[in-house]
């Protein structure tokens, strides 16, 4: 029995299948996986994502702490409800999780973290902001709601008062603000338009049956890992963890090595990486061969061997697709050992797929 | 609740063996079976003569959550398999007893009276001791 979000009574009712996610029970489909998918790439679906540990963080120095725990440097912030999207760093470099960070005011900001590092990571970020004086407080009382798709936005923009739904829709990409409260985020992990939604616990299940009034579709979380895939986003736990760096899982661009002088942890291990070069790097692959590439699966280039950290078969190219971790030196054509059989893949550009369209050639 | 239909035998795998007028048998995977894997996007099967021993891999059958391999209920020498899931393995969701069979075999002579089969209502109780 793992923890239930405010929403479980209603996958259940909805005829969810559930399963264990980071300690946690979550639906991981409810009728058709691949219909799922579909429902946010041409119009929207609403997931639950209550698992995720949204927490605040309040003090006159929240800004160095921050400036100190995260490899992105949240000066970039400028405006209220700004986000960014950032590796925390061990003093190895390895990544201790990704996250999103709100900026709210400068004695405020938001993290949102993943389910399953959620322990850990409160125990790190507390561990430093006692030197800081600032307040680390888990929203145990927020539940989340992702709504995505190209009719997404418009749609959950209904649930809101008139003023406050234009106001929503107005939102940025990457922007949340406090509608009442409700936080409303032009966020989201699926490479469509969309909202990510922080409200009370006690308002999920209505916002859940009025979207679903609405047309918007109950997605898993299986969908959510097909669509994310085909998004290039990375995967904590699959795709990187704390053995691995930033430049070795594509989350380079997410390191800011400039200003010099701003010493956050896991600096001088990133740096010189990035000055050598890393030896390996994540790439996205696509399958030419039929078949199913998953994750662990062996990767043979000709610079030297690599695994699969993440695969699937997406729904919307009808191939399969994956990451994979290989030798820097790889060229295009690689290989895969699926099932004891050598099938012929492609390093391609990711994403693979972006606002519906599929951007593979 | 997943159908069980009364004229097929069983396997503990969730394969299910339809006896042909002809002395060959048509394999393939339960109701149940292609429910808990969910949309399939991959199917394999066998090419006509083939030879399988009860209880080999033969077939492989791929959702977009996971591979499953499925065994020969039967030992004998495959006599097609079906080629139109290649093209759409959805169809094993749609109807498994049906246009969603897998493969046809012919029986090594005594291997069906050999084979490890159930009827349907001791299917039903592994599904519904399973909790299915």
């Amino acid at each position: 029995m793992g923890r239930k979000t405010p929403l479980f009574s209603l996958h259940e009712e909805l005829g969810a299948r559930i399963v264990d996610f980071g300690g946690w029970d979550m639906p991981v489909q409810y009728s058709s996986q691949i219909g799922e998918h579909h429902a946010v790439r041409r119009a929207a679906g609403v997931f639950d994502v209550s698992h995720m540990c949204v927490t605040d963080l309040k003090g006159a120095r929240v800004r160095e702490l921050l400036q100190l725990l995260l490899a992105n440097d949240v000066a970039k912030l400028k405006t209220a409800g700004k986000a960014l999207y950032s590796c925390m760093l061990n003093e190895r470099g390895g990544v201790i999780d990704d996250l999103i960070v709100y900026y709210l005011s400068d004695s405020w900001y938001r993290l949102v973290v993943n389910a399953g590092t959620r322990d850990k990571d409160l125990a790190w970020i507390g561990r430093h902001a006692h030197s800081f004086g600032v307040t680390v407080s888990e929203r145990t009382d927020l539940a989340m709601l992702a709504v995505q798709g190209p009719e997404a936005r418009a749609k959950a923009a209904q649930l809101l008062p008139a003023a406050q739904g234009r106001a929503a829709l107005a939102l940025d990409n990457f922007v949340g603000c406090e509608l009442a409260d409700w936080f409303v985020a032009r966020t989201g992990y699926t490479g469509e338009d969309g909202f990510e939604i922080m409200l009370p616990a006690a308002a999920a299940v209505p916002a859940w049956r009025s979207l679903n009034e609405l047309g918007v579709a109950s997605c898993g979380l299986g969908a959510r890992d097909t669509l994310r895939l085909e998004a290039g986003m990375n995967l904590y736990g699959n795709d990187m963890d704390e053995s691995t760096h930033p430049y070795e899982a594509a989350l380079g661009w997410t390191v800011a090595l400039t200003p010099p002088q701003r010493q956050f942890i896991g600096r001088e291990s990133v740096a010189a990486i990035e000055r050598a070069g890393s030896p390996r790097k994540l790439v996205a692959l696509l399958l030419e061969d039929r078949g199913v590439l998953r994750g662990h699966q062996k990767v043979i280039t000709a610079a030297g061997a690599g695994e699969i950290t993440s695969g699937t078969f997406s729904p919307t190219l009808e191939r399969s697709i994956a990451f994979a971790r290989v030798p820097s030196e790889a060229a295009q054509a690689v290989q895969v050992d699926v099932r004891g059989k050598l099938l012929q893949a492609r390093i391609v550009k990711a994403p693979f797929v972006r606002a519906g369209k599929s951007l593979v050639t | 609740m997943s159908q069980v239909p009364a004229d097929l035998q069983y396997t503990k795998s969730h394969e299910w063996v339809r006896t042909l007028a002809d002395g060959t048998v048509e394999i393939g995977i339960t109701e149940h079976a292609q429910h808990a894997l969910g949309d399939l996007v991959f199917v394999e099967v066998p090419e006509a003569g083939r030879v399988l021993k009860a209880g080999e891999p033969c077939a492989v059958v791929e959702s977009v959550k996971a591979a499953s391999d499925v065994y020969a209920p039967v030992s004998g020498e495959v006599t097609a398999g079906n080629a139109q899931l290649l093209a759409e393995p959805e169809t094993v969701n749609s109807d498994s007893y049906g246009a969603g069979w897998l493969m046809r075999l012919r029986p090594a002579p005594g291997a069906l009276a050999a084979a490890t089969l159930m009827s349907a209502a001791d299917y039903q109780k592994v599904l519904d001791a399973e909790g299915g």
